[in-house]
């Protein structure tokens, strides 16, 4: 596959590559979204909720433009909405459950820490389209990153029970965070059209900044190197997911094209 | 109401009536969501605006309000463009757009990251409360001489 320069391949594998953007924010902003009117303060609820709208606002820039690369008429709304499981493309950690604030903040820290430097090298894309979007993003992750970073310091290095609870979702979601890293042809491909670099080329980046958040926040980084993978393939997602969609899809998989 | 000739900058005018839906202060102008006007012939028009956050919900509304203003200045044509480069910056608020921030309870955005001064009793004794406010664009601070919360217009 290397090398090839057919550009209906190619292009085929910029529409995977951008999937796998949009999902990534698509499926962490509905994620987030489940916070609204229920999370444990007000200024917290606002926070979520406004974090979540910021990454379905950056969703309709990847989704859209990567229906303009697929060329078969689809909306960023009807990827977003009519697509099943095995056609999302993002990375795994996303999609497990929020189970409590401690864990929704860890995740979001351990994602913002690669969106940050990811969307700043995407900023230099071959592609302008992707260039711009990212330039767009990369405000708002760098805010979401501030954020993440404080939240995760201030219950690491909280009381007993904030402590252990940070903890716990670390090592819960730890074994989900290599897949960030992950490489196969679709990210060689875009990285050998300038497109991407490839992910784990920013592995040290992201290693600093969790270290020293994590060692502010008194918390044990995990050992295991075990990395669970399919998503980003979207060869094997979580059962998390399609009872993430079914709640997300109904209303334009019971009424198609319904519209506002 | 048939016109002769318009000029962009009578357009620019007039998109300077059309309030911010979420902070009526200030105009779209004044807010540097309007990046170009361009009069095509005298009963068309198209206006490109950026969006703020990209998720913000008012630029549905934004978009709205100048196709109803120009609508009634008896131009026919509406064309809307959205252009999400350069990305919208907020050293693109005017400083009329700034003062008027201030005087109505909402701290303008500062490149240090945070409110100059609480815009109502104007003590520098200020501190966050969140870094998420009302709307995408602002935090909420608070003022520790006159105990009053404020929205700070975040810098982007």
């Amino acid at each position: 596959m290397a090398g090839t320069s057919n550009p209906t391949q190619i292009d085929g594998q910029l529409f995977e590559f951008l999937l796998r953007q949009g999902d990534n924010v698509l499926v962490l902003g509905h994620r987030t979204s489940e916070w609204c009117g229920v999370a444990p303060a007000l200024e917290e609820d606002i926070a979520l909720t406004n974090t979540a709208l910021d990454l379905i606002g950056q969703t309709q820039l990847w989704l859209g433009y990567a229906g303009e690369v697929e060329g078969k008429g689809r909306s960023a709304n009807d990827l977003a909405f009519l697509r099943d499981v095995y056609d999302f493309r993002n990375v795994l950690m996303l999609e497990v459950p929020n189970e409590d604030f401690g864990r929704t903040l860890m995740r979001q820290f351990l994602f913002d820490a690669f969106q940050v430097p990811w969307l700043t090298a995407l900023c230099a894309s071959s592609n302008q389209n992707v260039a711009d979007i990212a330039a767009k993003s990369v405000k708002e992750a760098i805010y979401h990153l501030d954020r993440s970073t404080e939240t995760v310091i201030a219950l690491g290095d909280g009381t007993e029970e904030s402590n252990a609870r940070m903890q716990s979702a670390l090592d819960y979601l730890w074994p989900y965070v290599g897949e960030l890293f992950g490489e196969d042809d679709v990210d060689k491909a875009m990285h050998e059209a300038g497109v991407a670099p490839m992910p784990a080329t920013l592995r040290g980046d992201w290693e600093t900044t969790v270290n020293s958040t994590l060692s502010q926040a008194c918390l044990t980084l995990p050992d295991s190197k075990f990395a669970h993978s399919g998503g980003r393939t979207g060869f094997r997602h979580t059962e998390h997911l399609g009872h993430m969609l079914a709640t997300m899809q109904t209303l334009q998989r019971s009424y198609p094209g319904a519209a506002w | 109401m048939a016109l002769a000739s318009i000029s962009e900058a009578q357009v620019w005018d007039w998109l300077e009536d059309v309030p911010d839906p979420e902070i009526p202060v200030i105009s779209v102008v004044d807010l540097g969501v309007v990046r170009a006007v361009n009069v095509m012939d005298s009963n068309a028009v198209e206006v490109t605006v950026t969006p703020t956050y990209s998720g913000c919900p008012a630029m549905a509304v934004i978009s709205m309000d100048i196709e109803t203003a120009l609508a009634k200045q008896g131009i026919k044509k509406i064309s809307l463009k959205t252009q999400i480069a350069p990305a919208w910056t907020t050293d693109w608020l005017s400083e009329k757009g700034r003062a008027r921030l201030e005087s109505y309870g909402i701290a303008p955005p500062r490149a240090a990251g945070g409110p100059e001064r609480c815009p109502r009793c104007k003590s520098e004794a200020v501190e966050r409360v969140s870094q998420f406010g009302s709307t995408p664009c602002k935090a909420q601070w608070r003022c520790a001489e006159c105990l009053e919360p404020f929205d700070y217009f975040k810098c982007i």
